[in-house]
């Protein structure tokens, strides 16, 4: 339904976009009906920023993501509002996703400004409580508070509850638990898997392995912006070909199970710069250029930034190794089981 | 005994009345022990860490104390605390990550340090480049600025730096939280190699993720809604726990392995109550599918069986299950 075909994202960086940061290389895959599809890295994997590409948040650098058929990235305008009436996105912090100056139940209002101006007031009411009530919230509950008055998981609930109002075929999920309490992220987990039979596609973003075991059929492995795995959850988990699943597995801290002594990842070597990269002061430069404001705009809108982060949470050897480091083309090693090659040869 | 509270309670005074964040909890450290407190997010928790170095002013010990290594720890005195930080309790602080000087390189900031305490950097240099390296960082790292570190770096210098002066009890808040799978698991043994090589003598490792603490913790103490849960050893708290909280934190963790299709997990419902009026008695009740007349009644946190202690009404006069709890 919603197709990537070898989708790159190049980030431009330092004080005249002088440096790029490539955060996600050639990627391609597919989100179906009716699957949950886990988007699993690390940080500064790229998994956010595919999620922000399928939603138009950030243009694509190269590659095309077609949604039935169209490519999204000439939709504006009427086309681009009908294209959002059927992928919507939730997000990892559910208080920065409302203002707090309003009640929560605004973000419906809106959604009824903009898709539904036709409908009476007494019926959306009506649709807003069924849809509340889908999602396991009692609408008396929840309606007419501030989000300071309801819980994590509650406001979570709301935008999903949010997206399912529009006729929505894919809901991108970026970390929506994290942020959550344990007791209560099992059952937004358990929501999100119920949705599946609705006929959606949900994108699951996460950097969890339990979580994305526990409700996707398909999982995608990311590192440095290239899939090294792919495939049926089962296959992946159970029968993890590339060595860094492997090493992700054994990290995992689990709670029945010690880790392995001796199985231990490598803890990460010390950087040592490339004598070329440019020094890790280009903040302070950036601030004295002429087109600073300009870089400000950008950041506002939080692509540079999350780039940025993104770069000094990586080390600056890291963004070498991302530009340097081969891409492998995926092999199938059995039915729906894809692996990057190097490790396929293994 | 390393560390000893004695029916600590800590309130955050606010406009709208007191909020006990932390009521009468008492529990005890040993030596070279690792322990490990759970609970959700505004459990008091962090609030119980943070008090033990006075980290925050706005915070009030309103009763109880702590002693550590037999010394009475000034909890409500800044002055005297100033002395006893850093030396004999130290804290890796939530969000470690900032807790860096971002206009200092890491060198110069931990001599800063060190000066303010009354020790020469230069005769410190040898062990702290050795402690680094142990880590796996490079002595490099001391002329960088924190933002040329990754997370993971940052995370461990920090630890590094915390435990410097060899105290006696380290406070670790949520050291693992912001990291990255394979990083957390560096962080997790270096906690464990720490205790092992005697930097500090037991530690206290805060987390809302009862994983990682059944890696790194000997015993677990779970706090709810201010109050203390549960308390026993690691393997006992992960694998048959008493309290109904515990039980049904621990069975609504997904793991990996587990898939929804085959295996559907439940959550807790409802939510903590607010600690600002606490109702009365057993404040889980409201959530608890075991709750019954009883639970009106404030439960005490007792010893059940040797080792394991919990606060709940269903196992006050035995020490033995009552119905079918302890299969849930």
């Amino acid at each position: 339904m919603l197709k990537l075909d070898n989708v790159t994202k190049v980030f431009k960086t330092g004080s005249f976009g002088g440096s790029s940061l490539p955060a996600v290389r050639g990627t391609s895959f597919e989100i179906r009906p009716g699957e949950v599809t886990a988007l699993i890295g690390e940080s500064g994997s790229g998994k956010s920023t595919l999620g922000k590409m399928i939603l138009r948040l950030t243009p694509v650098t190269s590659g095309t993501i077609t949604f039935e058929g169209t490519d999204i990235s000439a939709l504006k305008g009427r086309s681009l509002r009908e294209y959002y009436r059927h992928v919507q996105g939730v997000f990892q912090d559910p208080f920065s996703s409302y203002n707090p100056v309003f009640r929560a139940d605004r973000v419906f209002a809106t959604i009824k400004r903009s898709y539904f101006p036709g409908v009476t007031s007494s019926e959306w009411r009506e649709r807003v409580a069924a849809t509340l009530e889908s999602v396991g919230l009692n609408p008396a509950d929840v309606l007419d508070k501030f989000t300071h008055q309801l819980s994590g998981g509650q406001l979570q609930r709301i935008l999903i509850a949010r997206a399912l109002l529009l006729d929505i075929k894919i809901l991108v999920a970026d970390e929506i638990i994290s942020m959550l309490d344990a007791s209560t992220r099992v059952d937004v987990l358990n929501l999100l898997s119920n949705l599946k039979g609705r006929g959606l596609g949900v994108l699951f973003i996460t950097h969890d392995l339990s979580l994305g075991n526990y409700i996707a059929e398909r999982t995608i492995i990311l590192r440095r912006g290239l899939i090294v795995e792919m495939g049926a959850t089962a296959k992946v988990f159970d029968n993890p070909q590339h060595a860094y699943t492997k090493m992700l597995l054994t990290a995992v801290p689990q709670l029945h199970k010690k880790w392995e002594a001796g199985s231990a990842p490598q803890v990460e070597p010390y950087p040592v710069a490339p004598a070329d990269e440019p020094s890790a002061d280009r903040y302070s430069k950036s601030a004295l250029h002429p087109l600073a404001g300009h870089h400000r705009r950008l950041a506002r809108k939080g692509a540079v930034a999350e780039a940025e982060r993104e770069a000094a949470r990586e080390n600056r050897t890291d963004t070498y190794l991302r530009m340097h480091e081969e891409a492998q083309p995926l092999v199938e090693v059995e039915e729906d089981h894809f692996v990057a090659t190097a490790a396929a040869a293994e | 005994m390393a560390l000893k509270v004695d029916h600590l309670r800590v309130c955050y005074r606010t406009l709208r009345g007191d909020v006990n964040a932390v009521d009468d909890v008492s529990f005890e450290i040993g030596d070279g022990e690792i322990m490990g407190l759970a609970g959700e997010s505004g459990c008091g928790k962090s609030t119980l860490g943070n008090s033990l170095v006075r980290m925050d002013v706005r915070m009030r010990v309103v009763g109880g104390g702590a002693d550590l290594d037999g010394q009475k720890m000034p909890l409500s005195d800044d002055k005297a605390m100033r002395e006893f930080r850093f030396k004999q309790v130290s804290i890796v602080p939530q969000y470690a990550m900032s807790a860096l000087n971002p206009t200092r390189r890491v060198g110069r900031m931990v001599s800063e340090l060190l000066k303010s305490r009354g020790f020469d950097y230069k005769a410190t240099l040898p062990e702290l480049e050795r402690r680094v390296k142990l880590v796996g960082l490079d002595a490099d790292v001391l002329t960088r600025f924190p933002i040329e570190l990754s997370g993971g770096m940052k995370q461990r210098t920090v630890m590094v730096i915390s435990t410097l002066l060899n105290p006696s009890l380290l406070i670790a808040d949520e050291v693992t939280s912001a990291l990255d799978v394979s990083t957390q698991r560096a962080v997790g043994e270096m906690l464990l190699e720490f205790r092992d090589r005697q930097f500090v003598k037991s530690m206290m490792v805060i987390t809302h993720d009862l994983s990682i603490l059944a890696q790194v913790a000997d015993t677990i103490l779970v706090m709810y809604a201010g109050k203390l849960a549960e308390k026993a050893s690691a393997e006992v708290v992960i694998g048959s726990p008493l309290h109904p909280y515990t039980q049904l934190l621990i069975s609504s963790l997904p793991e990996v392995g587990v898939r929804h299709d085959e295996h559907t997990l439940v959550g807790i419902p409802g939510r903590p109550p607010s600690l600002l009026n606490p109702p009365v008695g057993c404040r889980f009740r409201e959530r608890c599918p075991f709750a019954f007349d009883r639970c009106g009644e404030e439960p005490p946190f007792v010893e059940v069986k040797p080792g394991h202690s919990v606060a709940c009404w269903l196992y006050a006069d035995a020490g033995l299950p009552a119905g079918g709890a302890a299969q849930c």
